[in-house]
């Protein structure tokens, strides 16, 4: 082979260094570009890197709890778990999804079928929200490829008794009606925050910090009573089915706070039902839905005549023969009471008597009575979507609408506000602001001369006894003022055959502790006054409510005395 | 050397400690790499072990073996490698390209054998040529490199291929081909790349246009090399530790443990873990062309400088792809990469390297 040893390739040493020079250079390139990933862009990758991986997410505070005045749950969010899938994987061990329909009551062909539509994708829901125990087998399953996710979902124990004050949440627990919305930054605390390290299939592999501690929301203590609520919906959903009524209201207060202990509207609602059904029964109209209150707001027209010192309990008014004719128009009583005194126009409701004391006096006290006792305003509770009724200003009162805002038509107002004025009264002359929250500091106005609410608390008592309108309105052993209210409906075409029965009143007169308001909307029977109507319902509620918040009895021999006869 | 002197030395094993005990290194450097890329996976780490034992095995025999036997043997070993890839085409396996062929206890890829068949057909063919080669040995050459490159090109296996072809073509090269016909070669690839482009696959296709720009389909074909060069970037200076690279262990890097396992390193060893290994390439490949420039045979300088090539080209298309600089083709890291063949091939190459130049004394 010597051919081979002396006849070297030409040029080969040019060769060799060539490609010397070539796989250097392919070096220093590498290397290069090594040194710009690695020291010059390193930050930027390292972030693009992190942001594959790093997550931060939210832990889900729970919403705090709405509970009655004793502390009994109206609103609670339980924990429940929701299960999910990564379709790639689970489908890899697509021989376990009938285990997992069967635990779960599903359908293991339609689970299997959803999963393989979207099996490019990295999340479908299986199934959302359901009990902890059955999520506690799904986890024992063990499915590569199924995770539980925790949520939180709200639940109503007293369902449609208190759902239009309560409120409700959406499925994000955010508040979206009643107290729910009105507090639901209080009720929602903050969720939490944590840094975790998730893989491509966005599982949690390392949870690496804590940001932010979830911190639960508050709960809400409200002045409600639940027993009342049950017992006040119960009865007020009979009354209304017993006179084939379209709807109905009741408010009980507590004189002497403001706090309001029972709210109750029917139709109703079941907040914890997915379908809400009629908005009809979801507006809270104890504060929402203003009425034409009618003969109820009377004593209040007696409270501004007395007050102008043109009238006294005593003063005999001549309503015969029970009509009147103002500005060409004719206001009637039920029938011709004759001779009254103050007191016996309430007692026996008299448009004629009422309307002489209204015209005898400026408007302006008449006004000012009115507005002192908040018509026209909203009350403060800061419920949402709460009416402030109307009442025009005095200066523009035309001689006719004087004499019918005297008997409860030209203003209108909603059942809260009138529960609160009567309340007043039977406060002594203070005006509360009425308020759902326990705790709450409710201002105080001074309205009224003690004096003069005293003289109206007897006067009112007249109402309850016999020859008055609300005498079915009385609690055994307990003395009760009331006022009876029935006012025709604006309907098309002016006031037609619709009527509003209502009744508001408190108890016991000795020392007012209660007050309450009754509105039924349209009664259809044949009765549509509002002692015949909302009579019973106030007698009822209000001797449930007495009992309940234990208000001793005016007179507790007499009762005792009754009680102790075998007849 | 048939007709040369005696071995005055006899020794029972050849090769060279220098190149051997850099191989270990690398290697061992390797499976520690291997180890972390595979999640701690020690039965996947035996089994390289294995396998890496049993290309050493390859390089042992390679090393005792004389050139007269290889130059003898080229052209059975050419032909045969040539009826496996016909073979492959056959009754191949694999999934989307037939690159496998399953004899009962093993599953080897016969485009392997002709990464070290080709250079070697050609060298022995060139042996006893004059120098630099004639037109017609040029052209002779020319079909012996194309054959196997165009049956690997359909199975299809881009990376092979051009692994193959530029064993053959480095051989030419060296015995010193004219640069006119180098430049006609050159000028005849770039005429019949439009040509070739319209016979690429599409993912071939894919694969070349998602190189050139890789945010255009972030999510399909550009993730392999966005998330390697992020990989590579996350490691910085010191990298991240062995063992606690990030984009490797939440699965965010494609095939971590195997054509992207320089990620993984890069990764946990940062920029001085490359370094570190670009050093033992570039000492390995430095000490073979030392031996390589030692030999005095024709056939030996030409097999061994084309071997001392591939091995770069191996190096240099990884890192060029792993970093983002050429696009994605199956070409694994030498002998870090897991799998069997290539390291059985590369170590096979070195063994004959070994062999050439302990015996480059007794042949004139």
């Amino acid at each position: 082979m010597a051919e081979a040893t002396t006849a070297r390739p030409t040029g080969s040493r040019l060769r060799v260094a060539l490609l010397l020079a070539l796989m250097a250079l392919c070096a220093l390139g590498l290397l290069a570009r090594a040194v710009k990933l690695q020291v010059m862009d390193t930050e930027f990758l390292q972030g693009e890197g992190e942001a594959r991986f790093l997550r931060q997410v939210e832990t889900p505070a729970m919403r705090g709890s709405i509970l009655d005045r004793s502390g009994a749950p109206l609103a609670v969010s339980t924990p429940v778990e929701s299960v999910w899938a990564h379709p790639g994987e689970l489908l890899q061990a697509a021989d376990r999804i009938p285990l997992l329909a069967g635990v779960l009551g599903e359908n293991a062909e339609a689970i299997e079928r959803r999963l393989t539509q979207r099996a490019d994708r990295e999340f479908v829901w299986i199934i959302r929200r359901i009990a902890p125990d059955l999520a506690e087998r799904v986890r024992e399953l063990d499915i590569p490829g199924v995770f539980l996710q925790r949520e939180y979902r709200r639940f109503y124990p007293t369902s449609d008794v208190s759902s239009q004050v309560v409120g409700f949440t959406n499925i994000d627990e955010v508040g979206q009606e009643g107290l729910e919305l009105a507090y639901d930054s209080w009720l929602m605390g903050r969720s939490g925050a944590k840094r975790v390290i998730k893989d491509r299939l966005g599982r949690v592999v390392e949870n690496i910090e804590q940001v932010r501690e979830a911190r639960p929301g508050q709960d809400l203590t409200l002045t409600l009573d639940r027993r009342l609520q049950y017992l006040a919906y119960r009865e007020l959903t009979r009354t209304v089915s017993e006179h084939q009524a379209r709807s109905g209201s009741v408010v009980v207060l507590d004189v002497t706070t403001g706090e309001i202990l029972a709210m109750v509207n029917v139709p109703s609602f079941n907040p914890n039902a997915r379908d809400l059904g009629n908005p009809d029964g979801r507006r809270n109209r104890a504060l929402t839905d203003v009425l034409e209150p009618g003969s109820v707001v009377k004593p209040f027209v007696v409270a501004a005549a007395m007050e102008a010192g043109l009238a006294y309990p005593d003063l005999v008014v001549d309503t015969a023969p029970g009509t009147m004719q103002v500005s060409g128009h004719t206001i009637r009583d039920i029938r011709n009471f004759g001779e009254l005194t103050v007191t016996g126009i309430l007692t026996k409701s008299s448009n004629v008597g009422v309307v002489q004391l209204a015209l005898g006096m400026d408007s302006r006290h008449l006004w000012s009575m009115y507005s002192r006792l908040g018509f026209g305003q909203v009350t403060g509770t800061g419920f949402p979507g709460e009416s402030a009724g109307v009442l025009r200003d005095h200066e523009r009162w035309r001689k006719l609408e004087q004499a019918t805002l005297s008997y409860g038509y030209g203003l209108s107002v909603t059942p809260l506000q009138l529960v609160r004025a009567i309340s007043a009264i039977a406060d002594d002359g203070r005006l509360r602001q009425p308020s759902f929250v326990l705790g709450s500091d409710n201002p105080v106005q001074t309205v009224m001369d003690p004096s003069l609410a005293g003289e109206l608390q007897d006067m009112l008592e007249t109402v309850t006894l016999p020859g008055g309108t609300g005498t079915r309105a009385d609690v055994p052993g307990y003395r009760v003022a009331v006022k009876t209210g029935t006012s025709r409906k604006v309907g098309v075409g002016g006031y037609g055959d619709r009527y509003v029965a209502s009744i508001g009143g408190f108890a016991p007169v000795s020392r007012p502790r209660l007050a309450a308001v009754v509105v039924i909307h349209d009664p259809g029977g044949d009765e549509y006054y509002g002692g015949a109507v909302a009579g019973p319902l106030f007698g009822r509620v209000m001797a449930d409510a007495l009992r309940l918040m234990n208000v001793p009895p005016d007179d507790v021999g007499t009762l005792i005395a009754r009680l102790g006869d075998p007849q | 050397m048939d007709t040369g002197p005696i071995d005055l030395r006899p020794r029972l094993l050849r090769f060279d400690p220098w190149l051997l005990g850099l191989l270990v290194v690398l290697m061992g450097f390797g499976l520690l790499v291997l180890y972390s890329a595979s999640d701690g996976s020690t039965g996947l780490v035996w089994r390289q072990i294995v396998r890496l034992g049993f290309g050493f095995g390859l390089l042992v025999i390679a090393a005792q073996l004389p050139a007269s036997f290889y130059r003898r043997w080229a052209p059975w070993i050419y032909a045969g490698g040539v009826a496996l890839l016909i073979a492959v085409l056959l009754f191949g396996v694999g999934r989307g390209a037939q690159r496998w062929l399953d004899i009962g206890l093993i599953r080897f890829q016969p485009s392997e054998i002709m990464k070290i068949a080709v250079p070697l057909m050609v060298a022995s063919w060139l042996h006893q040529k004059p120098l630099p080669p004639t037109l017609k040995d040029f052209a002779a050459c020319a079909v012996l490199i194309g054959v196997p490159t165009g049956l690997i090109v359909v199975q299809p296996d881009l990376g092979t291929s051009v692994l193959v072809a530029a064993g053959g073509v480095m051989v030419l090269f060296l015995a010193g081909v004219r640069w006119r016909w180098i430049l006609l070669g050159l000028a005849g690839l770039v005429a019949a790349a439009p040509l070739i482009w319209s016979r690429l696959h599409d993912y071939q296709k894919n694969r070349v246009l998602t190189f050139l720009n890789p945010e255009s389909d972030p999510l399909g074909e550009g993730w392999n090399i966005i998330q390697s060069k992020i990989a590579v970037g996350t490691g910085g200076l010191t990298g991240r530790g062995w063992m606690e690279g990030s984009q490797s262990r939440l699965e965010f890097l494609p095939e971590p443990h195997t054509d992207f396992i320089l990620a993984v390193l890069s990764e946990e060893f940062g920029f001085l873990g490359v370094l570190g290994l670009m050093a033992l390439y570039v000492a390995i490949l430095l000490r073979a062309m030392v031996l390589v420039g030692q030999m005095r045979d024709v056939f030996a300088r030409l097999l061994g400088g084309s071997l001392v090539f591939l091995f770069f080209v191996y190096l240099l298309v990884n890192a060029g792809m792993v970093s983002g600089l050429l696009p994605v083709v199956g070409v694994p890291l030498p002998l870090v990469s897991y799998g069997g063949t290539s390291a059985a091939t590369l170590l096979t190459a070195f063994g004959i390297i070994m062999g050439l130049y302990s015996r480059r004394k007794f042949m004139k």
